[in-house]
């Protein structure tokens, strides 16, 4: 199957956004899922609450409160602008800010898993062995739960190239700018005559997830070999 | 080497209150199940912070309540073998043993990176991950990591606690080398007897989270008020001898300085200074040299103590030449007999109740 340009555009952006917003969220969800998961602290169940919030609001209103706050308009959005030069309405990073948000919840529920699953007296070993606490960070938690962070990436990642209802609100579906994999899908379906062009689109999306899960399925299998020391 | 602790903690239903003073040597930690030693060497480690009270080690404060001094861990260079060995499953024997060498003050020299390995024979094992050795294994690496950090002191908690008697003495020896060539000092925690006379200098003796005496080992377990501490099956005194002779009969001879003891035939060269634990419940008192008996061990000893122990039993220390015993037995032996201080004494003693476990070079 010969992919025409606009396809080709269609998928690079929708890849694009999947993976920024992926790598972005990733250092905030460790922090999130580690806080949730080692700290006590006062508002914690907030946080906790919080994070959840884009997993059970109905995906419209995330789309709506991203707008009021990181439209052009918004408190957030013209901090953005003044001091990044970044702007989020009816961009490709909107969709991307978007679909950060919506996957958001589901790495840190994965991460989280993993933090809660490794053996602290590891970390106690490696505190008498000299190793200070970033230390300890660094070489042994994060690789022993190398595994919930694939399975947590996988997730987001794929959250974010099947989000629709968010990003549909707050950034359109520009062609070339923000018209991801589902909103053309969405726009197509709405022309008449437009479903075999809609199905094209649909087989690649099919194919893109497919890879995806059995890239991560892979990676993820030999993180768990190698964790488990074999 | 100079490690003393004095901590007052208490969670929940269980108060520790301990002080220990230890020097160079091993110090062993002795005590059953919940009598609070992992508590108290988990506080030496800063692994918790215990309420009250002080430790210090070579004039340095690790820890004191009162003036809010609490050294966090990985600054204490405090070396610690746990139970479960807990190696990096993620990194291989190398990776495992290497892990600390950077943040220590001064690093091993290669060369005695490589000693290390050699004593304790995991040189084969270096690109191995730890999922794929034995338990015996994973305690030598474990120690082998600790070692390699350079550390101050050493914790070992019942690191055999979880192997097989076979695999126990096949460790065993590793400790005493190390104890033998000069290692880091040692706070070794049992609830063995096997281990303290193999490797004991020092010994506290924890009940209830309170250290109830402490000392050389030998004093500790010869003084006769300590065998309700210790446990009427455990209590015994450590003596010293030199190997004599090993007989073809399946005996083997130690000079003592009160006469021979034979003992089942032993893995130590003749000429090597030993040291044996004698439980009380194996020494048979009489007042008569006694005839016509098969028990091959027979010393003359004066009594130089007699303590009240539990269940209706008595303590009896004696000193036989220049070592102490420690017998026990029945109120009723006691009346009959008519035992006084200053008397003296036979003590029996069969030459299987010494077995190879009991001996150790010294």
């Amino acid at each position: 199957m010969i992919l025409s340009a606009a396809e080709w555009a269609i998928v690079a952006l929708s890849l694009r956004i999947a993976l920024v917003a992926t790598l972005l969220s990733l250092p905030f969800a460790i922090w999130i899922a580690w806080l949730l998961a080692r700290r006590e602290f006062f508002g914690k169940s907030i946080l906790n609450i919080i994070v959840h919030l884009p997993l059970v609001l109905p995906p419209v209103v995330t789309g709506y409160a991203l707008l009021l706050l990181f439209g052009n308009q918004g408190p957030l959005g013209a901090l953005f602008e003044t001091l990044f030069g970044i702007t989020f309405a009816f961009r490709w990073t909107g969709a991307a800010l978007a679909a950060a948000i919506m996957g958001f919840p589901l790495i840190v529920r994965a991460i989280r898993l993993g933090f809660e699953a490794v053996d602290q007296g590891l970390e106690e070993a490696a505190a008498t062995l000299g190793a200070p606490r970033n230390a300890v960070f660094v070489r042994v938690t994060l690789p022993l739960i190398t595994p919930a962070l694939l399975t947590g990436a996988v997730l987001g990642f794929a959250k974010a190239m099947g989000e629709f209802g968010a990003t549909i609100t707050f950034v359109a579906s520009i062609p070339g700018e923000s018209e991801t994999l589902p909103s053309a899908i969405y726009t197509l379906l709405q022309v008449p005559g437009g479903e075999v062009d809609a199905l094209r689109l649909i087989a690649i999306s099919v194919v893109v997830s497919v890879l995806a899960l059995a890239i991560s399925e892979w990676l993820a299998r030999r993180a768990i070999k190698r964790v488990a020391g074999l | 080497m100079s490690l003393e602790v004095d901590l007052q903690s208490t969670l929940g239903a269980f108060k520790l209150d301990t002080q220990l003073r230890a020097g160079q040597g091993a110090t062993v930690i002795y005590g059953r199940s919940g009598s609070g030693k992992t508590s108290l060497i988990n506080a030496i480690a800063g692994l918790s912070v215990p309420q009250n009270g002080y430790i210090t080690l070579n004039d340095q404060t690790l820890f004191n309540a009162q003036k809010g001094v609490n050294l966090p861990v990985h600054q204490r260079r405090i070396g610690y073998v746990f139970q479960d060995a807990r190696l990096f499953p993620h990194l291989n024997v190398a990776e495992n043993i290497d892990f600390g060498a950077r943040y220590a003050e001064i690093p091993l020299s290669l060369k005695q990176r490589d000693a290390v390995i050699e004593m304790l024979g995991i040189g084969a094992l270096l690109q191995r991950r730890p999922a794929a050795l034995s338990g015996g294994e994973k305690q030598r690496v474990a120690l082998g990591r600790a070692l390699l950090s350079a550390p101050n002191l050493l914790l070992l908690d019942e690191p055999l606690a979880a192997l097989d008697m076979q695999r126990k003495q096949e460790i065993l020896p590793y400790f005493e080398r190390l104890r033998a060539e000069g290692g880091p000092p040692m706070i070794y925690v049992t609830h063995d007897m096997s281990e303290i006379v193999r490797l004991a200098d020092h010994l506290c003796v924890l009940r209830n989270g309170r250290s109830v005496a402490q000392g050389t080992a030998e004093d500790v377990l010869a003084n006769p008020a300590n065998m309700k501490l210790i446990g009427v099956q455990d209590a015994g005194a450590l003596i010293t001898g030199v190997v004599d002779h090993h007989a073809e009969d399946g005996l083997s001879g130690i000079r003592l300085s009160a006469g021979m003891l034979f003992a089942p035939r032993m893995n130590v060269a003749v000429g090597t200074t030993v040291r044996i634990r004698i439980r009380a419940q194996d020494v048979i008192l009489s007042q008569s040299e006694p005839k016509g008996m098969s028990s091959q061990n027979i010393l003359q000893a004066k009594i130089t103590a007699i303590e009240e122990g539990v269940s209706s039993g008595f303590a009896i220390a004696l000193s036989a030449g220049t070592d102490r015993l420690l017998a026990r037995i029945t109120a009723r032996a006691l009346s009959q007999m008519e035992l006084k201080v200053g008397q003296s004494i036979w003590a029996v003693l069969k030459a299987n109740a010494v077995p190879p476990s009991a001996i150790a070079p010294s």
